[in-house]
């Protein structure tokens, strides 16, 4: 009766759904979005302040953000706010998690790792961190970032605790370069109010557009966003390591 | 099209949001709606032709997709990722102490 009762309701919403996505002058249809109509033109081309018609690799210099990869220059600067927000979510779930697990210093027994894991391991942990620092740097020129490159350092970690059962993260050093670097990202945000008068601002040079050195303050932001998202991501992990303890 | 298929991912979920006691089952359903949602976000700056946001030797900011979809998903991913996490320890402790993960059963035993 439930079920039925479910799917009755998903139907009415589905046919909802369905005429709001099909026809609807709202939202584009699929596959015909305008970009010089939204926004999103101007964040393209970099010229949400002053008007830019030419942005050309390895050319253009001074652009408002300087960031080749254009997903990174939303995040990181027109919308550098809402990151700030969306980086305290995460510390805000990293702190629920530990809360809700306890502070037991107890770790579990994990069973033993086989040959292929431990010797693999070994073998692809440094090309995984190295990746993931290459994707931190290099967030302003190729795909990825802070989020990402922090999540693959993470989950280096947890490779190293699946194929050591000795091996345990030291959370409390974690916890301090989390810390450290939400303040300096908070800090290089304030610094560009007495700048150039608003928050996380690029006030640094932003030089010729696809260099490395190019972005201005991107980079370093994205550095210390990867720093504290792979410190989080290894705090919780961690701490999913120890619940193991306590219900044994 | 993709964005019919997303809206059919989003009412999967909410079906299996619906109907399921188990709360581990809810919480991939959860995720099943947010996988949904996240692909409907991006193809709503999709251009047929269009080519990734980001600049590069052999291609000009002409031809780029939208861009800012792809950045508002890039958070909500995160966001997905801490509620996945909150969800999970929450029906650790839930199993802890009811000795359950089904809700029904759960029903009885409150005080």
């Amino acid at each position: 009766m439930k079920n039925i009762l479910a799917l009755l309701l998903i139907a009415v919403l589905a046919f909802l759904t369905m005429t709001y996505v099909v026809d609807n002058n709202l939202i584009p249809e699929y596959g015909e979005a305008r970009l010089d109509q939204t926004v999103s033109g101007a964040y393209v081309t970099q010229s949400v302040t002053e008007k830019n018609n030419d942005v050309s690799f390895g050319r253009s210099d001074n652009l408002e953000t300087g960031s080749a990869n254009a997903v990174t220059s939303i995040v990181l600067e027109y919308r550098a706010f809402d990151t700030l927000g969306e980086v305290t979510v995460l510390f805000i779930a990293a702190l629920g998690v530990s809360l809700l697990l306890g502070s037991s210093e107890n770790f579990a027994k994990r069973p033993k790792s086989g040959f292929i894991l431990k010797v693999g391991s070994k073998i692809i942990l440094p090309i995984v961190i190295i990746v993931g620092v290459y994707i931190i740097t290099h967030g302003h020129l190729s795909p990825g970032g802070g989020f990402q490159g922090g999540a693959m350092i993470a989950a280096a970690l947890l490779l190293m605790a699946i194929s050591d059962p000795q091996f345990i993260p030291s959370i409390k050093q974690f916890k301090l370069l989390e810390g450290l670097s939400g303040t300096i990202f908070i800090i290089l945000g304030l610094v560009g109010i007495s700048v150039s008068g608003y928050f996380l601002s690029n006030y640094m040079d932003t030089g010729i557009i696809g260099t490395l050195t190019s972005a201005g303050i991107i980079p370093i932001l994205y550095m210390f966003i990867g720093l504290k998202v792979g410190s989080e991501l290894i705090s919780i992990i961690t701490d999913f390591l120890r619940e193991e303890a306590e219900c044994d | 099209m993709i964005n019919i298929a997303a809206v059919v991912l989003i009412l999967l979920g909410l079906y299996s949001l619906l109907t399921t006691q188990h709360i581990i089952k809810m919480i991939v359903g959860l995720n099943v709606f947010e996988v949904g949602l996240n692909l409907f976000i991006i193809t709503i700056g999709y251009r047929s032709n269009g080519i990734v946001p980001i600049l590069t030797r052999t291609n000009n900011v002409q031809d780029f997709v939208d861009p800012l979809p792809q950045a508002i998903v890039l958070t909500s991913i995160v966001i997905g990722f801490g509620l996945t996490a909150v969800a999970l320890v929450v029906a650790k402790k839930i199993h802890k102490t009811y000795g359950t993960y089904l809700i029904n059963e759960i029903g009885g035993k409150v005080e």
